[in-house]
């Protein structure tokens, strides 16, 4: 579905990214894990367009993606959750809800809606609040759902776990478990490797821009140097 | 207590400082030359108690205030009123109380009153648009004047050179801004905050040099002169018509009244707010208008959706010139001249003061704030010098009281009940 082939990417001198190839089938929760400044985000956002990559290609559904500019890959069936949340503090949750549902018909934002309530009941009662005066987890939960609102066939998690507390991180990944029923694609780049790995089906581990290890959740979770260098185990 | 103490020293310190050069000096003419003399007795001894004052009054603040909290019969203004003040039901019905006022209101005014109802009509037009850019597109706009001039040299250019009327060239106004805003986007929009303000600050400066400039054609820093007045489908408002015109009130049979082409032309004026209003209304409740707040919250969250930033904040911008346009037209129609003098970079800074006083993205504040600031200079005229004295005074008490502006903007919520 997605597919990385031997994609650099640059800031400026310092490449960030070495000749990366990864590939991310339907159906799968595939993460990506690494220490800070591994690269994972920059990954992340070689996908959608900003930086471009300086060499290699990046596949979605048969599609090149390189090249083309960012608000054009981001209207095709996938959808990313930033970093660091990113609502509009100041829009109410259902103009948030709204704004992912920007390029879809009406018909398709009410269908959409609803699910997008069902799998986060907490929005449904936060509906006319302003994002910014939520907790963190639920402006993850709305970040999230706002992702959704555009119907994508494959979610990019940019660390959803980032800063929340242990029990509302269970009930995100829970929930991002629950997605791959309703037959979306996650890509998920996360430091908590530990939870990150029991959920996915493969990952892939990052260091200095270099993929150094892949494999399934499993295989990660129990390799000796992944323990040592992630898990503090 | 020496923190106190120390501060209420400078404090009174910078009193003399400040008011020995302004007050205490005096230039005066003696035969052909200038000279500067020391003050009357009286104003030292003035300033000397304002020192006073200022020293008992930064020592003892804390102590005074809370004097004046404990004590009673003062009357407050109930808990909920700010609250429901902003409530966009009450500003909905707050703007139709204010336009039937202004509908009935001048056909029993003054001349001159109705026509400083007029340049305050100019003004909140002027808010309305830049309120777009500013308080909904999150754009500091400090070149908005530019456009006001584009629009107003428009109308002044082809009336002068094509003979063109008011009617046909108002729309043309509101185009050329429009176009100016587009052409001035694109290279600017690419800017943020800070940088983005300086440099639209240098083309608002840019056009009012050119205006200067191009003295073949704007007649320079005279301006031009002799724009001809609005009429009412071919009526003129004059005493005697043009040859192959009518007059208004030969055709209605009326006496001739000088107020009337003040009071039409307020009308017009009046109808073009009251369209803005419309149009920004509907423009909210589209797509784009959640785009442009949207925009104004998180960029990075908007191109992660898809969203096209610069396509989007070029819509503002143009949108909001096009509003300064019209807006322009009608000042060159009122003024009857326009010269580069009236687009200084002080009129971005008024109008920009008219929506932040407002409070940012609300309709009903930029009016009322419009009113403010037009009216208050012109209230305080018969105090000549000292009127910008009270203007700054005014506006920083304004920014104690009411930190978010007059109105500020309130989307609906419900509220908790417990």
């Amino acid at each position: 579905m997605l597919c990385f082939a031997n994609v650099s990417t640059f800031y400026g001198k310092i490449q960030a990214l070495h000749d990366v190839s990864l590939d991310v089938r339907q159906g799968e929760i595939v993460t990506l894990i690494g220490a800070n400044g591994a690269g994972k985000s920059t990954l992340l956002m070689t996908l959608c367009g900003t930086p471009r990559a300086a060499s290699g290609s990046i596949r979605f559904e048969g599609e090149e993606l390189v090249g083309q500019p960012t608000c054009d890959i981001m209207r095709k069936a996938i959808a990313v959750v930033p970093e660091g949340r990113r609502i509009f503090a100041r829009l109410t949750v259902e103009e948030n809800l709204a704004m992912g549902a920007f390029f879809g018909s009406k018909t398709e934002h009410e269908e959409q809606l609803d699910k997008v309530l069902q799998l986060f009941p907490r929005l449904q009662e936060r509906y006319r609040q302003r994002g910014g005066t939520m907790s963190g987890g639920e402006q993850q939960m709305l970040a999230i759902g706002r992702a959704l609102m555009s119907k994508p066939r494959l979610l990019l998690l940019d660390e959803p776990s980032l800063g929340l507390a242990p029990i509302i991180i269970q009930q995100i990944f829970e929930i991002i478990e629950q997605l791959r029923t309703d037959s979306v694609t996650v890509f998920l780049v996360e430091q908590n490797a530990n939870r990150a790995l029991k959920l996915a089906d493969r990952g892939y581990v990052l260091e200095n821009g270099h993929i150094v290890m892949q494999g399934s959740g499993e295989e990660l979770l129990h390799d000796s140097k992944v323990r040592d260098a992630y898990l503090g185990a | 207590m020496s923190a106190r103490l120390r501060l209420a020293f400078f404090s009174a310190l910078l009193v003399p400082l400040v008011a020995f050069p302004i007050l205490g000096l005096k230039l005066v003419t003696v035969g052909i030359n200038l000279e500067i003399q020391g003050a009357a007795p009286l104003t030292w001894w003035i300033i000397a108690a304002c020192t006073l004052g200022m020293f008992v009054w930064q020592l003892l603040r804390r102590r005074l205030a809370a004097g004046w909290a404990s004590s009673p019969n003062l009357p407050r203004i109930p808990a909920g009123t700010g609250n429901f003040l902003t409530r966009p039901k009450t500003q909905r019905w707050g703007i139709l109380a204010l336009a039937l006022v202004a509908l009935v209101w001048p056909f029993f005014a003054s001349r001159g009153a109705v026509d400083l109802a007029t340049l305050i009509m100019i003004y909140v037009m002027l808010g309305l648009g830049l309120n777009i850019v500013v308080g909904l597109a999150g754009l500091l706009d400090l070149g908005y004047v530019g456009f006001y001039a584009v629009g107003a040299y428009t109308y002044a250019m082809l009336g002068e050179y094509y003979g063109l009327g008011f009617w046909t060239c108002l729309p043309i106004a509101g185009a050329m801004a429009a176009l100016f805003g587009f052409l001035l986007g694109f290279p600017v929009l690419r800017l943020r905050g800070d940088y983005l303000a300086i440099v639209t600050l240098g083309f608002g400066e840019i056009i009012r040099i050119l205006l200067r400039n191009l003295t073949e054609f704007t007649g320079g820093p005279n301006g031009i002169s002799g724009i001809e007045k609005p009429t009412l489908f071919g009526l003129t408002f004059d005493r005697r018509a043009p040859e192959g015109m009518q007059t208004f009130h030969e055709f209605f049979g009326l006496a001739y009244n000088a107020s009337n082409k003040v009071i039409f032309l307020y009308l017009i004026a009046l109808g073009l707010v009251l369209l803005t209003l419309f149009t920004i209304n509907r423009l909210l409740r589209m797509p784009i208008g959640r785009a442009w707040e949207a925009l104004r919250e998180d960029e990075i969250a908007c191109r992660a959706l898809g969203l096209n930033p610069t396509l989007i904040k070029l819509s503002a911008f143009t949108l909001g010139a096009t509003f300064a346009g019209f807006a322009g037209c009608l000042f060159a129609a009122r003024q009857g001249l326009v010269s580069p003098n009236s687009f200084e970079f002080i009129e971005s800074a008024i109008i920009l003061a008219i929506v932040v006083l407002g409070g940012m993205g609300s309709q009903l504040g930029v009016i009322l704030a419009a009113i403010v600031m037009i009216l208050l200079p012109e209230l305080t005229r018969e105090f000549s010098e000292y009127r910008m004295l009270i203007f700054g005074s005014l506006m920083v008490l304004m920014m104690i009281w009411r930190p978010q502006g007059l109105l500020p903007m309130q989307r609906p919520h419900l509220e908790l009940k417990r």
